[in-house]
């Protein structure tokens, strides 16, 4: 046959531009699935028991001062709310395109696996911020409240460690999400790593065998929360119990905790983003839609 | 010529083509795809047929880059899928398995996305997005979330995206799969359509009658080998010692009696049976020359043809003897 065909005058975008379209739409469907409504839920419910319970019972530790507020209501709490946007917004990003078919509409176009990786990472990362900023805006909210205008430089400093962390914990579930071939196993091991392993090992690494658990990401942020502490924790903390104080008796045992300095922190939710980010790029760009 | 000017003429000449070159593809010791060697060029629509597992499948996810080739070349106009995959597939339409949509996402904005990936313009963009809709029947819900769709229902906005940049190649993978038989109707006009079009369509399916309806020529897989890639009535006759079958319909009721005077007339028929009230089936000796004669001469007869087409039965007969032979 000879019958000859014009080519179209459509004009492929360059990859940036097609990561920002995979954003785009990745968002727009994440704003609207009921994922993003449960964790807003969750993250409201938090805050209205937060303020509910300073409200009522006025503990000094939130009220005494500035700092000790926000140190009680947004560092012992942030870490929740990103790790449940990291598992909502991230579990099955990826193992998502293979087992509900999602990749054989977007994939078979001129397109590379890394823009679409990418693309979905930011709106992840883009839902995972509204969360956040939401839960930002109730603490200050209720800070204003209670101590006027004047919200403290160390919070600003928190919540932007809290942002990196965020995206630490993203291209963390990422990775997991490249790795399995299943959403539930994704969502469920790192769920579980991020809940309880993670906390388990760092507490027996560094309180039993006294080392610093610097490879641990929930270690490193503990400087959202540190940063909030006046004066900063010390680095390392012995607590020695029993044993009399008698020269040459040593009947007693001593804890060790560790306190990740700020630098060591920003390193360890650096590293371990740039690490799992590209990891989970890698597994996206071989694995195949065989199934 | 300005070199420009020059340049768009040969864009304008391009005959788009798929190609693959000692494609295989293997799991362990198992051949998914063999050493497949296929080139198909210019305007055209051709089925690919192959029992469940014959490779199918892999070979079309290789030309989309779903899956990578253990050896050989996939290419599109000439280009490596998976060395230049952006460039391959920029005028490339695919519909593989059967996909599934952001739930959130209505048709428009689904399509909005695949639009802008494939550089669609955006002055046109809208309109592009609402006839591809219009085409696939589902303009009443181009703003309705997939989420809530049916199987078919989403597998007529598969098609749409297909379609959606006016692709030079469409390949599709049993496109009919998941719909009704009015939607397997109405996916057919759009292949034909595209036909029309001048775009080379590779399909797959089960569905031998579809092939028949729709495809000029046909190329048969099994156990990842290529078994034949010819023309429909070519593969027929082939298979069939040289002997070909094709379905006459016609405006009014036939007899029996009136079939066998037919085929008095033309004695290079060798064998002519009624099939229903409208429809005859004459089986006879050649390839397309021949075909075309008898079709001149069924018309000079006068006897009120509204319609002819290769019996689908007779590509059945050839796809079973072919695939029998490598059980």
């Amino acid at each position: 046959m000879t019958e000859t065909s014009t080519l179209p005058k459509n004009k492929v975008p360059s990859s940036i531009t097609q990561v920002g379209i995979t954003t785009k739409y990745t968002f727009i469907d994440y704003f609207r699935s009921r994922r993003f409504f449960i964790l807003l839920t969750i993250t409201l419910l938090i805050g209205a028991l937060l303020t509910v319970l300073v409200g009522y019972y006025q503990p000094d530790s939130f009220l005494a001062s500035e700092l000790g507020f926000y140190s009680n209501w947004w560092g012992n709490s942030a870490t929740y709310v990103i790790i449940l946007s990291g598992i909502f917004f991230g579990g099955d990003a990826i193992v998502g395109e293979f087992q509900n078919k999602t990749g054989y509409f977007g994939l078979p176009n001129p397109i590379r696996r890394s823009s679409v990786y990418i693309g979905k990472m930011l709106a992840a990362f883009s839902a995972s911020t509204a969360i956040l900023g939401i839960f930002t805006l109730i603490t200050v909210v209720n800070g204003v409240y209670y101590f006027g205008l004047s919200v403290p430089l160390e919070f600003a400093q928190s919540v932007l460690f809290a942002w990196f962390y965020l995206a630490s914990v993203i291209g963390f579930t990422f990775f997991f999400s490249s790795l399995f071939k299943s959403s539930t196993m994704s969502t469920i091991v790192t769920a579980i790593l991020f809940l309880f392993a993670f906390s388990l090992i760092q507490t027996l690494v560094s309180t039993l065998v006294g080392i610093e658990p610097w490879f641990i990401l929930t270690y490193g942020a503990q400087i959202i929360g540190n940063v909030l502490t006046v004066p900063y924790p010390e680095h390392k903390v012995v607590t020695s119990f029993g044993g009399g104080g008698q020269a040459g008796v040593n009947v007693g045992f001593s804890l060790t905790t560790f306190n990740a300095q700020i630098p060591v922190g920003l390193a360890i939710i650096g590293i371990y983003f740039i690490v799992t980010a590209v990891l989970g790029l890698i597994l996206f760009e071989i694995k195949e839609f065989s199934g | 010529m300005p070199f420009k000017l020059r340049l768009i003429c040969m864009r304008m000449i391009i005959m788009p083509s798929i190609e693959a070159s000692n494609l295989s593809k293997h799991y362990g010791s198992f051949a998914a795809v063999s050493k497949l060697n296929l080139k198909i060029e210019g305007a055209k629509c051709v089925g690919f047929l192959g029992p469940n597992g014959a490779g199918k499948t892999t070979t079309l996810k290789m030309f989309t880059d779903l899956i990578r080739p253990s050896s050989g070349e996939a290419l599109i106009n000439g280009i490596n899928v998976h060395k230049q995959k952006r460039k391959a597939l920029e005028s490339v339409g695919t519909l593989i398995e059967m996909p599934e949509i952001y739930p959130a996402l209505t048709p428009r904005e689904a399509l909005s996305m695949i639009a802008e990936i494939r550089g669609v313009p955006k002055a046109e963009r809208k309109t592009r997005i609402e006839e591809a809709v219009a085409e696939v029947r589902m303009n009443e819900w181009i703003d309705k979330r997939v989420g809530k769709f049916s199987k078919g229902m989403k597998q007529r906005i598969c098609v749409a995206s297909a379609i959606l940049s006016d692709p030079s190649v469409v390949l599709l993978d049993e496109p009919t799969s998941g719909l009704d038989p009015r939607g397997m109707s109405e996916v057919r006009d759009i292949i034909k359509a595209l036909k029309n079009k001048k775009r080379l369509i590779f399909m797959s399916s089960h569905l031998l009658s579809e092939v028949s309806d729709v495809c000029d020529e046909v190329a048969i897989i099994d156990h990842g080998e290529l078994l034949v890639y010819d023309t429909l009535s070519n593969v027929t006759s082939k298979v069939s010692g040289g002997e070909s079958v094709v379905e006459i319909g016609l405006r009014n009721t036939v007899d029996a009696e009136q079939v066998t005077k037919i085929a008095a007339k033309l004695p290079y028929i060798a064998k002519a049976e009624k099939s229903d009230g409208t429809t005859f089936r004459i089986h006879f000796d050649g390839g397309l020359e021949a075909q075309e004669k008898l079709l001149a001469d069924l018309v000079k007869m006068k006897i009120g043809i509204v319609s002819y087409k290769p019996a689908s039965s007779a590509l059945e007969g050839a796809y079973l003897s072919l695939i029998k032979n490598t059980l």
